[in-house]
């Protein structure tokens, strides 16, 4: 199919950006969405021009690091990651709008590339639990319900794409940073913690320059986890119990 | 994090905003019942206005509940506002540069209007007091020193019918969304069946109140509440 | 999988005696002198840890905040070992290339990670997981690191549950357990498929903890270019900042290198797009061995490839073999049909019919071998790439028959929709379609028993080092080494190197870092100013091909030798003709790939010339020459127990095969047969 791509490029975190359009041909239904930027690059470079520079590792949809705006969505129109997203779930003559994730807190290192170091300033203001290697007791002296260990996985699984940041219209991290309170939050093993830890991560995260969440929704729909929004509100009740208990 | 102090969260102006809210919910609902006694006719609607001034006493001075029930919805007023403004210079100072295309997948219209509403009922309140309450305006020129009788002046005009249902419709969805939010800010939503439910109490209270208010509007326009 | 015969049948000299075939690398290396590992200690296997724990010198609390180290890697080996080496209280720095720490590629492991814990039971013990792995690694690896990694097992998993890893769990709460890779104990820990992931954000958090302890470190986009050798000892690296460009050199007491494996030499492979081989071989070229390079790991059942515009492969759980049936058409001309309207009768169950007793449960090498042989024979199926399908059929209508949708969808149903979602097909309905993939990497920079290379204060953890899986590492046990290498073993080793430190004090205008850091920015020039044709993506591809089609699978003698013909030649217009474009005070991608390949190229030589040398078949390694009359490996446990460590000689030289043998006091040397 024959594609219309707009795609925001900007040489580097200090030199204004703007929208280039470019044409390409040939791209098969079996691509990734990378893959298909992974042939515009190439003949980009065949031009003599700069490649589209864009974030991406694992490729199977697990590193977080890939991540792309495309019409208007976070990681495009399906449930999942850029990467994991294929050319088939678009229509030969479409025209694809692809930005960076836009938040102040994550700016804008090249092209589609963004800095996503404030996710690890917040997990560093609290987002582990205290156990230093060789102290831990043996594994099966703290039995965890099943339920629990269940819930606590399925939001352990965030990514840290920042898809969430990219769609909140408040440019919030809260559902990320809801995934890692409840993950630990839901374990036994996360409890001494639990009161500093959630101080810690919502200062952080105000400091970063995220927006404050007023509940809108976007972030789990974009989420490709599928992270549900109760882990805001856990979060919300935690910094209040926090709050209660005089942090 | 040393320092970081919870209260200075954008989570509790959050939580201060839901209190707030819920403080108003809670006016309103009480308002739009007794607006509803307009139904029962002039004395008995005037009656219910004055019985307002005199509650309490002689427990408080006159007017006293009144004045307590001012301070409070003032203070929550006040609150309710800053946090509000707080949040909005916030979002907007998180993304500086906008996207040249932003599509919105999972939320409610009401979601998205909930600041634009709230100036809007800001608007209207002002409005609102001017016109029954710190000014008494009567619009259509007659006096003002009877409620029933400005509240019917009032609504027989139609442009002001018309402004009131507007409002009305910014109130509505400012609870339509407000009621599952604040449920959510206050950590009560954790479960799927708990966010259905907060939602279904958004809809609920959107459409009793905001409805409720606007029977009296509509039915002295249609000459059905006459003085 | 059910137990499977993962060993080879050891050579019977008679039939296949020493000499006769002569070396067949004979021109393509220099002899050198073998090789000891100096600090394992004798005695008892199950003392030896205890032991070299115990002599292992102490460093001085108040000491350690003036010894510096720098760890290039946050992946399980190189997050865990920051982790504790932080908590310590040295003063760490650590590097990896991706934007945050948490992305390693570790993440990417599904199945599982095994530990000695024995909570079901069933028989399982530490010398049976040792006893298991170094079966599995067909007897060429080194048996006191192997018990090693069984005795510390057991502590990972606390460790990891202590951290808030979200192991599976029954209902009583306590930890589930399952059967993985051919074994019969129940002894792999698992978090739905994504074991990885989550023991890899339990180190990345301890190891940002850390960070905001201060006594970590962390430098994410950057990449490590060269190392930094002063008085033979490793003294720090030079890294390149991928956003603003600039050549960064950072000093330190010792380096430990964590940079996991380098299968994308093969371009096309289940690692992440970044994994590389930089780090090592540039070690390798001041002095680290690179040990058995050409253990290759081969995974049967990926997603095969769709096109010329692929750019890396998806791994898909090994289990699906244990409910579908795999087949090919008897008939080429069957290829392109729909699947559904070839009858019974016109399929070929190849592996139920090679292998009757183990059928589609054959070992991964085998099945991985089988599926190629199909293929290569013009019977492949899905869509022709480059005029060949490569490509069987793992079929589960009978499945689907006898335990029903549901019975499949509870098993499977996250695999059937990432199939589904990668292939736009349903795997309900229409067979899958699977292809081997390269998937893990035996071979490594060599280390002692201490994790130490042949550079002293070079030490290497994880899939980087070459240690514990011989020529075939079982399923879910790379997790365990790699975390057992950071949390347990480095932080015990390292501190006897550090007792002697801090060491004299270096600046930058040491030669040997003036050098190191002048070689690096030569190297950034040189790509930049080529102004070739050739896009270094189109070099990677070229260089993939021919490491999967002479290195791969099946690996011959006239091959091999054409493989290193086609790769010198392949490499010296790389040099001459590539085209990087942009700037090197950003960031710059093309040129960031470019140092990369240029380093598999000099790899992928040095692998074909290990593959060449082994003129045996073991684990992954198959080489054709050395089968028995049915096509199965043959093993020459006479002249080849013994682990292949190459040193660097120099550009123009051949490099020099250093021996160390195997020695097995506490196991037996087996062979076994699949019939
Ligand atoms: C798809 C897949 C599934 C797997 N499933 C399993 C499984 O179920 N069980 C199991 O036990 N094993 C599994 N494995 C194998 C296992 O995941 C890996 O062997 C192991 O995680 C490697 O860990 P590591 O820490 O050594 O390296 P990695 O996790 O690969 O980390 C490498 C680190 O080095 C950094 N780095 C590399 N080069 C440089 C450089 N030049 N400069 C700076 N930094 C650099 C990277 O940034 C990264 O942080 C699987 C592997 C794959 C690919
Ligand atoms: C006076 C002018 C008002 C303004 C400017 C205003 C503005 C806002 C804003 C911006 C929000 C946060 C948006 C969000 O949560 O999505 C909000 C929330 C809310 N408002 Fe108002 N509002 C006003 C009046 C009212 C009134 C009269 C009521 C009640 C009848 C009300 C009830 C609520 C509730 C319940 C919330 C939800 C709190 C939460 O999210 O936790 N507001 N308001
Ligand atoms: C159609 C809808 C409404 C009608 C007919 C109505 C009518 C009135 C009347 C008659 C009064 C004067 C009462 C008195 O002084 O005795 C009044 C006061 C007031 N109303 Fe309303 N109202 C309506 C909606 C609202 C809404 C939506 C709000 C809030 C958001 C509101 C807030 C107030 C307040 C704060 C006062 C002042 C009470 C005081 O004097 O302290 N009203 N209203
Ligand atoms: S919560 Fe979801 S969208 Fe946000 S970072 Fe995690 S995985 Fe990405
Ligand atoms: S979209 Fe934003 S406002 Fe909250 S619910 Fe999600 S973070
Ligand atoms: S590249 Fe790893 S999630 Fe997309």
């Amino acid at each position: 199919m024959r594609l219309t791509l707009k795609i925001w490029r900007q040489p580097n975190a200090e030199t204004q950006g703007a929208m280039h359009t470019y044409e390409i041909d040939g791209v098969s239904d079996d691509m990734s969405f990378l893959e298909m930027l992974d042939v515009l690059n190439e003949d980009l470079i065949a031009k003599g021009e700069d490649p589209v520079a864009f974030d991406s590792d694992c490729r199977e949809g697990i590193c977080g690091a890939c991540g792309l705006m495309i019409n208007g969505q976070a990681h495009g129109p399906e449930v999942t990651t850029t990467c994991q997203l294929h050319m088939r779930s678009f229509k030969d003559g479409d025209e694809i709008v692809v930005e960076p994730w836009r938040a102040d807190a994550f700016p804008v290192v090249k092209d589609l590339v963004v800095d996503r170091g404030a996710f690890d300033r917040i997990i560093q203001a609290g987002g582990y639990i205290s156990v230093n290697t060789g102290s831990a007791p043996e594994a099966h002296s703290v039995p965890v319900p099943r339920d629990d260990a269940i819930r606590a996985f399925n939001v352990a699984t965030c990514i840290g794409c920042g898809a969430c940041v990219a769609a909140c219209p408040n440019g919030s991290a809260s559902l990320f940073m809801g995934a890692k309170i409840t993950h630990l939050g839901e374990l036994p093993q996360g409890q001494p913690e639990r009161d500093s830890r959630v101080v810690g991560m919502v200062a952080q995260h105000d400091a970063e320059g995220f927006g404050g969440c007023t509940n809108i929704g976007e972030c789990t729909a974009a989420c490709p986890k599928e992270i549900p929004l109760d882990v805001i509100s856990r979060l919300n009740w935690d910094l209040h119990a926090a709050l209660r208990h005089g942090h | 994090m040393t320092g970081a102090r919870a209260s200075r969260s954008t989570i509790t102006l959050k939580l201060l905003m839901a209190v707030s809210g819920i403080a108003f919910i809670l006016f309103v609902l009480a308002h739009m019942y007794g607006n509803l006694k307009a139904f029962s006719g002039h004395d008995a609607y005037n009656e219910y206005a004055a019985h307002l001034r005199t509650l309490g006493e002689p427990l408080l001075p006159a007017s006293g509940f009144l004045w307590i029930l001012r301070a409070g919805l003032i203070i929550a007023l006040v609150v309710h506002v800053y946090a509000a403004a707080a949040l909005w210079r916030r979002a907007k100072r998180a993304r500086t540069q906008r996207y040249v295309v932003k599509k919105n997948l999972a939320s409610s219209f009401s979601s998205r209007w909930m600041r634009w509403g709230g100036v809007a009922i800001l608007l209207f309140l002002v409005w609102h007091l001017l016109n029954f309450s710190i000014g008494k305006v009567n619009v259509s020129g007659g006096a003002t020193n009877d409620p029933y009788n400005l509240l019917v002046d009032t609504f027989d005009t139609w442009w002001m019918t018309i402004i009131y249902l507007l409002a009305m419709l910014a109130l509505g969805m400012h609870l339509h969304h407000g009621t599952w939010s604040a449920s959510q800010t206050l950590g009560l939503t954790n479960t799927v069946r708990a966010r259905r439910n907060a939602k279904a109490l958004g809809w609920i209270l959107a459409v009793v109140i905001a409805g409720g208010f606007s029977l009296v509007p509509i039915f002295v326009l249609a000459g059905v509440i006459t003085k | 999988m059910t137990d499977m015969p993962d060993t080879t049948l050891t050579g019977d000299p008679s039939h296949d005696a020493p000499g006769q075939h002569g070396d067949d690398a004979a021109g393509y290396y220099t002899p050198g002198s073998p090789l000891l590992d100096t600090k394992a200690p004798d005695g008892p296997i199950d003392q030896r840890w205890q032991t070299r724990k115990f002599e292992a010198r102490l460093v001085n609390p108040a000491n350690r905040r003036k010894l510096d180290i720098i760890i290039v890697g946050t992946g399980l080996a190189g997050g865990s070992a920051a982790a504790t080496l932080g908590e310590a209280g040295y003063n760490v720095k650590s590097f990896c290339y991706q934007d945050s720490p948490r992305r390693a590629h570790s993440i990417a492991a599904q199945g599982g990670i095994n530990a000695a814990k024995n909570y079901k039971e069933d028989g399982d013990s530490v010398h049976r997981l040792f006893y298991d792995t170094v079966k599995g690694g067909d007897y060429r690896s080194r048996e006191s690191n192997v018990y090693r990694l069984a005795e510390v097992s057991t502590n990972i998993i606390d460790q990891c549950v202590a951290q808030g890893v979200p192991f599976a769990r029954e209902y009583g709460g306590l930890l589930d357990n399952r059967s993985f890779g051919g074994v019969q104990v129940s002894r792999t820990f698992y978090a739905r498929g994504q074991t990885g992931q989550q023991l890899l954000i339990g180190a990345y958090q301890a190891m940002e903890r850390q960070v905001a302890a201060g006594t970590v470190e962390q430098f994410t986009r950057h990449e490590m270019l060269e190392l930094i050798v002063v008085d033979g000892k490793a003294r720090g690296i030079i890294a390149r900042d991928l956003v603003t460009g600039e050549i960064e050199t950072h000093l330190a007491d010792v380096v430990v290198l964590a940079t996991g494996g380098y299968g994308n030499v093969f371009f096309l492979s289940t690692n992440a797009m970044g994994s590389n081989v930089t780090a090592s071989w540039r070690a390798h070229r001041k002095g680290a061995y690179m040990a058995n390079p050409c253990y290759t790991q081969i995974h049967p059942t990926c997603i095969p490839v769709t096109g010329t515009h692929q750019s890396k492969l998806t791994l898909m759980s090994e289990s699906l073999r244990n409910d579908g049936r795999i087949w090919v058409p008897k008939n080429k001309a069957d290829c392109e049909k729909d699947p559904r309207e070839i009858p019974e009768e016109a399929r070929d169950y190849y592996l139920e019919r090679i292998y009757p007793s183990f059928g589609n449960l054959v070992p991964r090498d085998i099945a991985s071998r089988a599926a190629k042989n199909v293929c290569d024979e013009g019977r492949g199926v899905g869509p022709a790439v480059d005029g060949v399908r490569r490509g069987v059929y793992l079929d589960f209508s009978s499945a689907i028959e006898r335990l029903g949708r549901e019975g499949i969808e509870e098993k499977y149903d996250n695999l059937f929709d990432m199939y589904a979602r990668i292939t736009g097909e349903n795997p309900y309905e229409t067979p899958m379609r699977i292809y081997p993939a390269v998937h893990y990497v035996m071979g490594g920079l060599w280390v002692d028993y201490d994790l130490q290379s042949t550079i002293p204060g070079l030490f290497v953890t994880g899939e980087a080092n070459f240690s514990d899986h011989g020529a075939n590492r079982l399923g879910a046990s790379a997790l365990m080494q790699g975390l057992a290498d950071g949390y347990f073993v480095l932080p015990h080793t390292i501190r006897d190197y550090l007792a002697d430190g801090p060491f004299e004090k270096i600046d930058e205008d040491h030669p040997a870092v003036v050098e190191a850091r002048k070689s690096v920015e030569d190297r950034v020039r040189h790509f930049l100013s080529t102004n070739g044709t050739r896009s270094v993506d189109s070099y990677h591809r070229e260089l993939g091909n021919i490491m999967w089609e002479y290195c791969g699978m099946e690996r011959s003698e006239d091959g091999l030798k054409k493989a290193i013909d086609l790769i010198r030649s392949l490499k010296d217009d790389f040099w001459r003709n590539v085209k990087v474009l942009g700037t090197a005070e950003s960031l710059n991608q093309s040129l960031e790939k470019a140092g990369r390949v240029a380093d598999f190229f000099e790899l992928g030589e040095l692998m074909c010339i290990d593959a060449l040398n082994r003129r045996e078949s073991c684990g992954g390694h198959f080489r054709s020459e050395s089968q028995t009359e049915d096509g199965e490996a043959l093993r020459h446990d006479d002249q080849f127990a013994y682990v292949a460590a190459w040193e660097f000689a120099g550009d123009e030289e051949l490099p020099v095969l250093h021996k160390e043998d195997l020695v097995y006091t506490a196991i037996e040397m087996k062979q076994r047969s699949y019939k």
